[in-house]
């Protein structure tokens, strides 16, 4: 099991009463491609920040490729994110004053067991399977297209081996053309490296490309109102 | 990595790190110089004069005398009767005396008329004594003896001709022009006022003021030159007299009758006193500079923080971004303390090259305007352990954006 979430519970420390999540039960097994939609403001970043522990559970039992996240500390699970998980944002995710190559040998510094081999030919070697053409991996991170600086963040995403993707809106920011391109290129990676994926979105759009479809609101059982 | 996105950032945001860096330099730049200098002339202070037992004047305060006499600074308020003067080296105590006439210049640098005695007994720095780089010791009256420095910078080789004129103002322009001197003489640099003066004999300033009456040539006399070589000249005055005794222990017995002398009212000072004297009173001075300059440091460090804790604000998505790829919140902390090092590291390196042109620069200003022989070499250890304090201190300074940014990197969902 990749991931396994068991009565868990999250509330914001400034609303400790009002629960974003309260999942009972909810698992993803290795390699599979999962789609989560639901509306803005659902919680659905909220749990992404979970399972890649930025955040901690109020409660409940949450293990991710068998290590249990709850349990662990901030820098435990700072540790863990960096040499497991990758992660790709709707926006912002390169540091602007950096160019391609060096926002994707970045990630490589935090990964403890990837530092020694990440090397640049291998950055060059990713980004050329990400269609990011020689001249622009050396161009300033905000001088790239917007579709160009999502597939480099797929790469600075995947540089570590992570064992499982996280994508948070990916393509909400993208024309329909570059959504296209940017998902034909993401799964056959996925694919490829054996990587679990989870995909949210409130763009239902995207449900062609995944075989497993959830929505926010099966697995987030809030009662009452919250 | 960690280096180049601390150097990329800080030159993302050129306009404040620039400005920030200039703020740090000037600081940096006020604290060296103040160090520097204040340690070169205490050491180019106390080099000036060795050997020297007893400085004797006109009764006036007793750091005027040393002042005028030795550092060539101030004027002197009074002359002493030649008599007087004989009658005190008449003491069986004295070893050696050189007599001191000074009130004229040429081109700014001050003359000073004594006897060839100077050249024996005259010691500086460690018991230095003086050397000739060319020529000898003045032997008739209208020879001149010059420093190194009056011969560099005017350019004086032996057998020129030079005028003297009265007063010591650079632009004065009552010269004794009617009776030029020759240089006979040029001495080694010693890094000391010496190299500033040009001597000439007692008999020498006697003649040019021949016919000359408080300050004004009297109009119509006509003495020529050669006359006055045939004339028993005997000085009338000098202005002060340095002392050899031949066994220190009379240096207080000495100097009690010297400044109980009936005749005429006289001051005689050591020069170590007299110099401590001149260190108690520049310690204000000195301790006020350092105040100064460490407040100036403490203001540019606090425009460092500044700066730093303003660009937190805009880069919360940054942060964002690290921590999820990765970076603890001790990474980021350290972030910005290296960027406030860097903008450091770079201030030293350029306030440090400034000062160093500077001192180049100003350094005959000082040497001729104050006495001050500062050394444009300023890498000591003094120097070393004060921007060991200023990075120290720029860590320190840093801190409130860095916990800053690690407090908003902690927070992260
Ligand atoms: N840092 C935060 N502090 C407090 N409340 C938050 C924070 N982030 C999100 N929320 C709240 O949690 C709920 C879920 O937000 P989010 O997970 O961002 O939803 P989604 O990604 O589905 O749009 C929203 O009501 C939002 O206001
Ligand atoms: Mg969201």
């Amino acid at each position: 099991m990749t991931i396994s979430l068991n009565k868990v519970h999250f509330a914001y420390p400034d609303m400790p009463d009002k629960p974003v999540l309260n999942i009972p039960s909810w698992t993803v097994e290795p390699r599979e491609q999962v789609f989560i939609h639901g509306p803005s403001g659902g919680g659905k970043s909220t749990l992404l920040n979970l399972l890649s522990g930025l955040v901690a559970p109020t409660g409940g039992e949450l293990s991710i490729l068998g290590k249990r996240l709850d349990k662990m500390n901030q820098r435990q699970r700072d540790r863990f994110r960096a040499n497991q998980i990758g992660y790709v944002f709707q926006q912002f995710n390169l540091i602007p004053y950096l160019n391609a190559m060096e926002n994707v040998l970045l990630a490589t510094q935090f990964s403890k067991h990837q530092r020694a081999n990440a090397r640049e030919d291998e950055v060059e070697e990713l980004l050329t399977k990400l269609n990011i053409s020689p001249d622009a991996r050396y161009k300033q991170a905000t001088k790239l297209s917007f579709g160009q600086q999502q597939r480099v963040a797929i790469a600075r995403a995947l540089i570590n081996k992570p064992r499982l993707l996280i994508a948070d809106e990916p393509t909400s920011s993208l024309d329909q053309d570059n959504r296209d391109n940017f998902m034909s290129t993401l799964l056959p990676l996925v694919t490829a490296y054996d990587i679990t994926l989870v995909l949210v979105s409130h763009d239902m759009s995207l449900s062609g490309y995944f075989t497993r479809i959830d929505a926010l609101s099966d697995i987030n059982c809030l009662t009452g109102d919250g | 990595m960690f280096m180049k996105l601390a150097v990329k950032s800080l030159l993302n945001r050129k306009g404040s790190a620039i400005l920030t860096l200039m703020a740090m330099t000037i600081s940096i730049f006020v604290l060296l110089a103040v160090e520097h200098i204040r340690y070169q002339a205490k050491d180019s202070f106390a080099n000036t004069v060795s050997g020297v037992d007893l400085i004797v004047g006109a009764r006036t305060g007793s750091l005027n005398l040393l002042l005028y006499s030795v550092f060539r600074i101030g004027s002197p308020t009074n002359n002493i009767r030649w008599e007087s003067f004989e009658d005190i080296v008449s003491n069986p105590q004295v070893k050696w005396a050189i007599p001191i006439a000074l009130g004229d210049s040429h081109k700014g640098y001050r003359v000073m008329g004594t006897t060839r005695d100077y050249f024996e007994f005259f010691s500086y720095g460690n018991r230095h004594s003086l050397s000739f780089d060319k020529g000898r010791v003045f032997s008739s009256v209208f020879d001149v003896v010059i420093g190194s420095d009056v011969a560099k910078k005017l350019g004086y080789s032996l057998g020129e001709k030079l005028v003297l004129s009265h007063g010591i103002a650079s632009t004065s322009f009552s010269l004794h022009d009617d009776r030029p001197f020759t240089v006979v003489g040029i001495l080694e640099p010693t890094g000391t006022p010496v190299d500033q003066t040009l001597h000439v004999g007692l008999e020498g300033i006697e003649a040019i003021h021949i016919d000359w009456r408080q300050g004004v040539k009297v109009p119509g006399s006509d003495i020529t030159a050669d006359e006055i070589e045939q004339l028993e000249l005997k000085p009338k005055t000098v202005t002060a007299f340095m002392l050899g005794l031949k066994s220190r222990v009379a240096t207080f017995r000495v100097q009690r009758d010297i400044n109980n002398y009936a005749k005429e009212p006289m001051l005689a000072i050591l020069p170590g006193v007299a110099l401590s004297e001149l260190w108690q009173m520049m310690k204000v001075l000195e301790n006020t500079l350092r105040l100064v300059s460490v407040l100036i440091l403490i203001a540019a460090l606090l425009g460092l923080s500044a700066m730093l804790l303003a660009s937190i604000r805009e880069r919360s998505r940054e942060v964002q971004l690290l921590r999820v790829i990765g970076a603890s919140p001790t990474y980021l902390f350290l972030l910005i303390e290296l960027e406030a090092l860097l903008i450091t590291l770079v201030s030293t390196l350029v306030g440090v090259l400034l000062l160093y042109i500077c001192l180049i620069a100003a350094g005959d200003y000082l040497a001729s305007g104050y006495g001050l022989y500062i050394q444009s070499n300023i890498m000591s250890a003094s120097v070393f352990y004060l921007l060991l304090t200023v990075v120290m201190a720029t860590a320190v300074a840093a801190a409130v954006p860095s916990l800053n940014i690690y407090k908003s990197a902690r927070m992260v969902q």
